[in-house]
């Protein structure tokens, strides 16, 4: 197995994904087998290939600096759950 | 031992743009909560940002005027972490293809030239604002977020870690203020957040090489809050050391009520904060003519600018850095002198009496009640003679809080100075003769006597009298 539990565990707390203890073995072999599927593409040659940073080869798509309506806050806090005198109502948070 | 400090900032600013950097919301500060939002910078799902070309004008411009290298292929990437201030989960940022590399920003400190160089610039959106139901965060069980701020475009300049003191930051800091704003791409206010200061410091033995451990001191709202807290963190830091213990990476907040900076949180290793391209945004060339055109906006910069006041109007260096130091002040200084008032009068009137009331007030020069014109026509008559120095000071506060022009509050009050020799000479023989003890000791060889003489006469003139008449009259009268 190249991806060990903890790393699986740590993938889980970065992308917020419940995975239960007995889930780790079956996960692991479903990412394994992402990997070792990247492992065949690196096997092309890419010497002469520049980089991609987009998958299309467009440029330069830019807008004019004008403003916009923008929504009215009832309409922003339309889908919030806890809504609060105009602001998104959210739990105590403290960064870690 | 003996230590020396390795400091770097990073340094965000807003940019003055209309709208936001992937939508036509407003950047407007002040707004109702959550009222300049729509669903690209609430980030629902299905939106498509585009970036707003004067975020990227503005972005070349300082990066322009600070030397650095334009690159011609650009990208965004998504910076993941998880924070309520941050709709999407991630920002949207540059990572390894930002649109500036390089450049440097002069500095003096002391007599001191040193050139501080700059990593990069990068363009990135801002979060929006959490706003803590309690007391402090400790005690409040739920916080409320404003998003009117969430895409407000930002430019992250990240510094080179070449200072060495907490003096030679504050005026990196200064001298990056005065470049952003002779550009006019950002207000660059400290105390308002439009510009952030984030400060890594660690300390080495005098002579040694490798770098200590760093802590980053966040929380810096003003110009000697970056001086401070870097003078305090550095102390702290050799403290430690010499007590043979080691110090902690970690995030410390600097409060400046106290002057202390307060351990936030421990740092273990570098954040994952997983970055990739943004899928939703097109990568960005910039065109060498283009780079060019926005060469030939630049318009003149403080260190250029400070050069020319010394050189075409032979102001010393100190007053020509005072008055560079932004733009606004400079701007009000050239105003004045193109009004028709000496140079070096002016520059002391700006950095005098002047700069006093803008700071009681807590104005910039160009918010000031009395207009340049104004300060010109007060600066005139002292040079006519109809006031002298010590009166017009009085009349500066008149004019500032009635509006009135300085001609105006001179005549209302009866301010005109006294350069009649006749009428002068009458109130000189009169003090003379009522100060006898004063006359013989000035006789006697105490020239000092003199000044209680002058100040009689002023007093009974209410400061009228012209002080150079008073002392030849004076001198004369009492021979």
């Amino acid at each position: 197995m190249k991806i060990s539990a903890e790393e699986i565990k740590k993938i889980a707390l970065l992308s917020r994904l419940e995975i239960k203890e007995d889930q780790i073995d079956s996960t692991g072999k479903q990412l394994n087998d992402i990997l070792s599927y990247m492992d065949l593409i690196s096997q092309v040659d890419i010497t002469d290939v520049q980089p991609t940073a987009h998958a299309v080869s467009m440029r330069n798509v830019m807008r004019d600096d004008v403003p916009r309506p923008s929504l009215p806050n009832d309409k922003a806090l339309q889908n919030a759950p806890e809504p609060e005198n105009g602001y998104f109502k959210v739990p105590k948070v403290i960064q870690d | 031992m003996k230590y020396e400090s390795v400091i770097g900032l990073e340094v965000h600013v807003e940019l003055k743009t209309k709208t936001k950097i992937f939508c036509g919301c407003s950047t407007e500060f002040g707004a109702e909560p959550n009222t300049h939002v729509c669903p690209i910078c609430l980030g629902l799902p299905g939106v498509l940002p585009v970036l707003n070309k004067e975020v990227l004008h503005f972005a070349i411009k300082a990066g322009l005027a600070l030397h650095c290298d334009i690159l011609p292929f650009s990208k965004f990437d998504r910076k993941n972490y998880y924070y309520p201030d941050l709709p999407k989960n991630f920002q949207t940022s540059q990572f390894d293809l930002p649109i500036c590399k390089g450049g440097y920003v002069d500095i003096e400190v002391n007599g001191e030239a040193r050139r501080i160089h700059l990593t990069r610039i990068h363009m990135e959106e801002d979060a929006g604002k959490l706003v803590h139901s309690g007391a402090t965060i400790d005690t409040s069980d739920s916080t409320c977020v404003d998003y009117n701020r969430t895409g407000v475009p930002l430019l992250e300049i990240v510094g080179e870690p070449e200072l060495r003191s907490g003096e030679e930051a504050r005026a990196y800091l200064e001298k990056l203020r005065a470049v952003l704003q002779y550009l006019g791409v950002s207000d660059c206010r400290l105390e308002e957040g439009s510009m952030r200061c984030d400060a890594n410091i660690s300390v080495r033995p005098v002579g040694s090489t490798t770098l200590g451990t760093k802590t980053e001191i966040k929380n810096i709202n003003s110009f000697s809050g970056v001086q401070k807290g870097i003078e305090y963190e550095a102390v702290r830091q050799a403290q430690i050391l010499d007590e043979g213990g080691t110090i902690q990476q970690a995030t410390r907040g600097w409060e400046e009520a106290k002057g202390i900076t307060v351990l936030q949180r421990i740092k273990e290793g570098d954040s994952d904060y997983r970055y990739f391209p943004e899928p939703d945004l097109i990568p960005i060339e910039v065109a060498p003519a283009y780079i060019e055109e926005v060469r030939g906006e630049l318009p003149e910069m403080p260190d250029a600018r400070r050069k020319r006041f010394m050189e075409e109007l032979g102001l010393p260096e100190y007053d020509a850095n005072l008055l560079t130091l932004e733009k606004q002040t400079a701007d009000y200084f050239e105003a004045v002198v193109r009004d028709g008032a000496d140079a070096k009068t002016a520059s002391n009137w700006m950095l005098g009496e002047f700069a006093k009331k803008l700071n009681e007030e807590g104005l910039r020069a160009d918010q000031a009640p009395v207009q340049p014109d104004r300060l010109a026509e007060l600066l005139g008559l002292i040079a006519k003679g109809t006031i002298s120095g010590k009166i017009a000071k009085t009349v500066l506060p008149e004019m500032w809080s009635s509006g009135k022009t300085a001609a105006a509050v001179v005549k209302e009050k009866g301010l005109v100075q006294i350069t009649d020799t006749g009428a002068l000479e009458e109130i000189v023989k009169k003090i003379i003769a009522a100060n006898p003890q004063s006359v013989a000791d000035y006789r006697a060889g105490k020239k000092k006597a003199i000044g209680f003489l002058v100040g009689q006469i002023m007093k009974e003139t209410k400061g009228r009298a012209n002080p150079g008449a008073v002392n030849e009259l004076l001198t004369k009268n009492l021979q």
